[in-house]
C-alpha cells in the first residue's frame, strides 16, 4: 500500500486509491484498508465515486473514525482524509 | 390505485368524457361531475374550491407555483429558500433561478439534522435575507417520511412577506392535511388515486403570476383542461383513503416500526428518518429507509425482487443514476446499499401485515446473501 513518508521516516499516511471504482466498492476498499492499520492511522482515499462524498462521512460516524477533510485531487477525483480511531482491529 | 378508484375511472369513461370547457349538453353534464369532484379534492389540500387548480401532476404543479410565485416577486429578488431535502426539481428551480449562480442557490438552501427536519428558526432566517423570492417546504419527505415544521414556517413566511409553498405531494391522506397555507401542492397517487392528477392550492390575496401569455384555464393557472375522468377517480380514492386515514395510518406506523427494529438488529445497517412511533408531527406512517453498508443498492432491489417486494433505493450504485440521494446525504446518512420501502394503502394491498411479516423474515438473510456475494462479511 502506498504511504507518506514524514521527516523522521515514518509513513505517516496510508493512501488508498479507489478512483474509477462505483459505490459500494471505494469504502469496502478502505476497510480492508483501515483493518490492517493501527490505530491513529490518518488514511486517505481518493475516489472518483460521486456517492463517496456522503459515504466515507457515514462510515466514519458508524465506526468512530474522525473525519478531517475532503478536497479536489485532480478534475476527476476528490480526496478523503480522516483518523482510525484508537481500538480499530 | 384504489379499487373504487378504479371503478370510477371505468364509469367515467361513459359519463365524463366530454371537455368541460364547452357548451353542449355532454359537456355541461362533465362540468357538474368536475365541479362535485373539485368540492371534495379542495377540502384534500385544505382550500375553497374556488381556490383549487388541476394540474398535470405534482411535480408539474410545483414547478408551476414556483414560477408564478417567483415572477410576482421579480421586483424583490429571483433566489429560493428551501430545505436541503425539497424534490430534485424544486432544488433545481431554485440553482435556475439563480441564474447558475452556485453561491446564491446555495445561500437559499436550509440544512437539515440527523433527521431530516429543518430549524424552523433557521428558515425563517434564511427568509428574511434579502433578495428572496420565493420558498418551498415539504410537508413530509417521501423518501424518509419526516414531517417538516410547516405551520411555524406559514407563520414566518407572512412574518417576512415571502410566499411559501408547501409541497404536500407526499403527504396527502397519509396525514392530516396542512391547514392555513397560502399556496400548497398535492398530487393524486399519495392517497391512491390516478397518476396525472397534481393539486394547487392557493390562498386568495397570495400574488401568483404566471410569466408569459394569460391562461383561461383552471383559474389561469394551467395550460391543459384537466381529463374529468382521471379527477372523479382522484376524487373517489380521496374519499375512501380519508374515510379510513387514522386506523390505515396507526396500522401502517406499527408495520414500519416491525421492519424497522428487523433492520436496525442487522449489524452496519443505518436506518435513516424518525421513529415511526412518535406519530403524525414526526413522520409519515408508511416509509422506511435504511441502508446497508459495503453493498450495492442494486444488488438489495434485485434481491427482494426475486423474493417478490418492489423496494425503491436511493444508492448512487443503482443502473439509473450516477448521483446518490440528495436527501440521504443532507442528513449524514450512508447511501450505499439504499433500500427505501413505502407500504401502499390497505385498500389496495388486504395482505400487507402477513406481507411485511414476510420481508422481515428474508430482510436478514438477504442482507447477509449479499454480503457474502461481495465477499464482504469480514470488514
Amino acid at each position: 500500500m502506498p504511504g507518506r513518508v514524514g521527516r523522521d521516516g515514518s509513513v505517516s499516511t496510508r493512501i488508498v486509491d479507489s478512483r474509477g471504482t462505483r459505490c459500494p466498492m471505494p469504502i469496502i476498499d478502505l476497510a480492508r484498508a483501515a483493518a490492517t492499520a493501527p490505530g491513529g492511522t490518518v488514511m486517505e482515499l481518493w475516489a472518483t465515486d460521486p456517492a463517496a462524498d456522503a459515504d466515507v462521512r457515514a462510515w466514519c460516524r458508524m465506526r468512530g473514525h474522525t473525519f478531517l477533510a475532503a478536497e479536489q485531487l485532480d478534475p476527476q477525483a476528490r480526496r478523503y482524509t480522516l483518523r482510525l480511531n484508537a481500538t480499530v482491529g | 390505485m384504489h379499487p373504487a378508484a378504479r371503478e370510477t375511472l371505468w364509469a367515467a369513461l361513459d359519463d365524463g368524457w366530454a371537455d368541460p370547457t364547452r357548451l353542449h349538453s355532454e359537456s355541461r353534464r362533465a362540468r357538474r361531475l368536475l365541479d362535485q369532484a373539485r368540492e371534495i379534492l379542495a377540502v384534500a389540500v385544505g382550500v375553497a374550491p374556488a381556490d383549487l387548480s388541476f394540474l398535470p401532476g405534482g411535480t408539474s404543479a410545483l414547478l408551476s407555483a414556483l414560477d408564478a410565485l417567483g415572477h410576482a416577486r421579480r421586483r424583490h429578488g429571483r433566489s429560493l429558500v428551501a430545505s436541503a431535502v425539497e424534490a430534485s426539481a424544486v432544488l433545481t428551480w431554485g440553482q435556475h433561478a439563480a441564474g447558475g449562480e452556485a453561491d446564491l442557490a446555495a445561500a437559499g438552501i436550509v440544512p437539515v439534522d440527523d433527521v431530516g427536519r429543518v430549524d424552523a428558526e433557521a428558515f425563517a432566517t434564511a427568509m428574511g435575507r434579502p433578495g428572496v423570492a420565493v420558498a418551498a417546504l415539504q410537508h413530509a419527505n417521501p423518501e424518509v417520511g419526516t414531517v417538516q415544521p410547516v405551520d411555524d414556517c406559514v407563520r414566518a413566511a407572512r412574518e417576512s412577506g415571502v410566499p411559501l409553498l408547501v409541497d404536500a405531494t407526499a403527504s396527502l391522506g397519509r396525514l392530516p392535511t396542512p391547514r392555513d397555507t397560502d399556496v400548497i401542492v398535492g398530487d393524486a397517487t399519495s392517497f391512491a388515486g390516478p397518476t396525472g392528477v397534481g393539486l394547487l392550492g392557493v390562498r386568495p390575496g397570495t400574488r401568483y403570476l404566471p410569466p408569459g401569455p394569460t391562461s383561461l384555464l383552471e383559474r389561469g393557472r394551467a395550460t391543459e383542461t384537466p381529463w374529468v375522468p382521471q379527477v372523479l377517480a382522484a376524487a373517489e380514492a380521496w374519499r375512501q383513503v380519508n374515510h379510513t386515514r387514522a386506523a390505515d395510518a396507526a396500522a401502517a406506523r406499527d408495520l414500519i416500526a416491525r421492519i424497522r427494529a428487523t433492520a436496525a438488529a442487522i449489524p452496519d445497517v443505518d436506518v435513516a428518518g424518525p421513529d415511526p412511533t412518535l406519530g403524525d408531527d414526526a413522520s409519515l406512517p408508511h416509509v422506511l429507509t435504511f441502508s446497508v453498508l459495503y453493498v450495492d443498492g442494486e444488488r438489495l432491489v434485485n434481491a427482494f425482487d426475486r423474493h417478490g417486494f418492489a423496494v425503491s433505493s436511493g444508492s448512487a450504485c443503482t443502473a439509473s443514476v450516477l448521483e446518490p440521494s440528495h436527501v440521504l446525504a443532507a442528513m449524514g446518512r450512508l447511501t450505499q446499499g439504499n433500500v427505501r420501502i413505502t407500504l401502499p394503502v390497505a385498500a389496495t394491498a388486504p395482505d400487507l401485515s402477513a406481507d411485511v411479516a414476510r420481508f422481515c423474515a428474508v430482510l436478514p438473510e438477504v442482507v447477509a446473501q449479499c454480503r457474502a456475494e461481495l465477499g464482504v462479511t469480514d470488514l
